[in-house]
């Protein structure tokens, strides 16, 4: 088991043609990916490195049966690209792209808050899903991750793969690990995938990698004390960070005394989870609480 | 992006919401024009800088003889001034906005911001205007209200009524006060604005209502839809090596520290400075060279580093995913040719082709007869750094 995507996912990349899609979508299948359809409105019927390419989902849908997309559409048309796949009523949406404009992921939530898709989102702003050994959908390097029992949640790209790293190198692998995106508005957050990870036989442990601003880690840990039953070790980034200026992500800022990381750490420790004041101590902190 | 006063006025105006008349001035003979061109008895005078709280800092003036226009306008151009928000090393006044007087009988708070929570935005109204909102969140917070605005749906002329009619609006103003909060909410959506405030917005004598003051900031995500807008920016208001990092696509945020940083991705980036400081070293700064990093950025982000005097180590911490550490190996090589003796580089290389990264940097800086310090681990690399940072200066060069 694992959440998310599989051996069996079926997946649709969303601007295939372009320079970033065409060279993930190698790796991706490189890795193992499944990668069955490519959607580039304007180049229907041609292929890109033996893929075919479709110009709408609903006909990639149709020829494929593919059920989960990954986006990698410039920021100015991203947005509706992940409407497609919702409309398309696909099982999973990853979206990449960074730089997407806030106005029109809010368009696209609301889509998905009121309408009848299934479809859920990942990110943007992300490095995708990954269960390793099964599927990568995303860009993180797959030779650093092990199949396993740890789950990883993080707004981040490469303090994620540092977490992977430390994990493997304690000898734990990842049941799956999800970047939910540094941007303020995204799709599946903390305390979605921590449902899915509470009922995963295959996860005994997640780590919750979390950054400034917001409230989500806060409430990620007030629904880990109620309704969690497995351990989470958790780091929050930009413990140095001056308030009131942009990290980076379009949603890492201060802007109030709630959202630092200090507030953000004391927090989660209450809710019992177990916060690592250094990103070097997150392998360490698994292999302790997985007691082996 | 924040806009300055004057120019979120001037896109308020052009949505037909009432502000008061007024032009802006980087001279006082400026001043004292546009002051002569409003006519009237009475003129405000405010520093345009990016902070709130300029009131308390003497950085509005209310002044009703030309004399005085030209008086105060000459003490505030090119006063250093310390706000709240300004943090103790303040802002330069370069410009200021000449404005005629409003006969104020009451004072009213509202914005327009994103709402993380419920994904849509939303509008924040209070009877008690003129002072922080954060401060009557705290005092008194029956007196704010809020409601949701569907980015699809807009603000409805009725959700204007009941807010006006929940702050202890007279029935007269309803009407008028909806009619402005759509306005204004139009303007705010159409410019994919992340906030707006106006603090206050009054009701005058004349049962008038104007927006005294306005704070915008606008998504930079979407500055790619509002050229005019990125027009507006004002590259005075950020630290020069801001402005660097910002053409060369960099994200940067100085510190105070001597350890200066070069991380891929904005997590990783923080934590750096996280580990440094958790080791007992300061960061210099904050800088993510993102994910197309290749050998020029890598010397972009090497010079804006070494433009801070505080810098007595650069620390590279890269995990590469799409970024691959032979060019980013490559590309600290040749910055090290412009890196003063007496400062050091400490190395972390991990992930996409992390070998041949390593190989590059070893062979490259024996060749050059240089010293570049690598650790294997983050943590690794971050202990030799801070130890570094707090040895005494000596050369870095071992030329052979």
């Amino acid at each position: 088991m694992s959440i998310l995507v599989n051996n069996r996912t079926k997946v649709v990349v969303q601007g295939l043609s372009g320079s970033q899609g065409r060279f993930h979508a190698a790796r991706m299948k490189e890795y193992g990916t499944n990668i069955v359809a490519g959607v580039v409105p304007g180049k229907g019927g041609t292929e890109v490195d033996g893929t075919p390419v479709f110009d709408t989902m609903m006909e990639a849908v149709r020829k494929t049966g593919c059920n989960a997309s990954i986006v990698y559409v410039p920021p100015a048309f991203a947005a509706d690209s992940v409407m497609e796949a919702v409309d398309a009523n696909l099982d999973l949406c990853v979206c990449i792209t960074e730089g997407i404009p806030v106005k029109d992921m809010l368009k696209v939530k609301r889509m998905m808050k009121t309408g009848t898709s299934r479809t859920m989102l990942v990110g943007p702003n992300c490095p995708g899903v990954i269960t390793p050994g099964e599927c990568k959908m995303g860009i993180m390097p797959g030779e650093i991750h092990a199949p396993g029992t740890v789950g990883i949640i993080s707004k981040s790209g490469t303090l994620t793969y540092e977490a992977v790293k430390q994990v493997s190198s304690f000898g734990f692998g990842q049941s799956t690990c999800i970047g939910i995106g540094g941007d303020p508005i995204i799709g599946l957050k903390y305390i979605d995938l921590l449902e899915m990870f509470e009922y995963d036989a295959q996860t005994e442990c997640v780590v919750l990698i979390g950054e400034i601003g917001g409230q989500a880690e806060v409430k990620a840990g007030e629904w880990i004390k109620q309704n969690f039953s497995k351990p989470v070790v958790s780091f929050i980034a930009g413990q140095t960070a001056p308030k009131g200026k942009r990290m980076g992500h379009a949603g890492a800022i201060i802007s109030g005394g709630d959202d630092t990381a200090a507030a953000k750490m004391e927090a989660l420790e209450k809710c019992g989870v177990h916060v690592v004041h250094s990103p070097a101590d997150i392998g360490r902190k698994v292999a302790e609480v997985l007691g082996k | 992006m924040y806009l300055h006063e004057f120019q979120a006025k001037g896109l308020l105006r052009s949505y037909g919401v009432p502000v008061p008349d007024g032009g802006v001035a980087s001279t006082a003979s400026d001043a004292l024009r546009v002051a002569k061109s409003l006519k009237g008895e009475k003129w405000v005078i405010k520093a345009q800088v990016h902070a709130g709280g300029r009131g308390k800092a003497g950085g509005v003036k209310v002044v009703s003889a030309y004399g005085d226009v030209y008086d105060e306008a000459t003490q505030m151009l090119g006063m250093k001034l310390v706000t709240k928000q300004t943090g103790e090393e303040g802002k330069i006044v370069h410009r200021i906005l000449v404005e005629k007087a409003t006969d104020i009988r009451q004072e009213i708070y509202l914005s327009f911001l994103v709402d993380r929570d419920s994904e849509q935005h939303m509008i924040i109204a209070s009877s008690e205007g003129g002072v922080e909102i954060e401060e009557v969140a705290k005092s008194n917070p029956a007196a704010i209200v809020k409601e949701h605005i569907s980015p699809v749906l807009g603000l409805s002329q009725f959700t204007g009524r009941k807010i006006a009619k929940k702050i202890g609006l007279p029935s007269n103003l309803l009407n008028k006060f909806a009619d402005i909060a759509e306005r204004l909410y139009q303007c705010f959506v159409n410019h994919d604005a992340m906030m707006l405030e106006i603090n206050p917005l009054v009701v005058t004598g004349e049962s008038e209502i104007v927006c005294l003051d306005a704070k915008m900031t606008v998504d930079d995500n979407a500055l790619f839809r509002h050229p005019k807008i990125e027009e507006m920016k004002d590259y005075g208001e950020l630290e020069p090596q801001e402005v660097r990092a910002s053409i060369f696509d960099l994200s940067y945020v100085s510190m105070e520290g001597n350890i200066g940083c070069m991380v891929n991705g904005a997590g990783l980036a923080m934590a750096t400075m996280d580990i440094i400081k958790s080791f007992g070293g300061q960061p210099a700064n904050f800088l993510d060279v993102g994910g197309g990093a290749d050998v020029n950025k890598v010397r972009e982000a090497f010079k804006i580093i070494l433009t801070d005097p505080k810098v007595k180590v650069i620390f590279v911490n890269i995990f590469g995913g799409i970024v691959r550490c032979d060019l980013i190996a490559e590309g600290v090589l040749k910055a090290s040719d412009e890196v003063p003796g007496d400062r050091h580089i400490v190395v972390r290389l991990d992930g996409t082709h992390v070998a041949e990264g390593r190989k590059i940097l070893e062979e490259g800086a024996s060749a050059k007869g240089i010293n570049i310090v690598t650790g294997d681990t983050m943590a690794d690399a971050a202990q030799k750094a801070v130890e570094l940072a707090k040895s005494e200066p000596h050369k870095r060069s071992v030329k052979k």
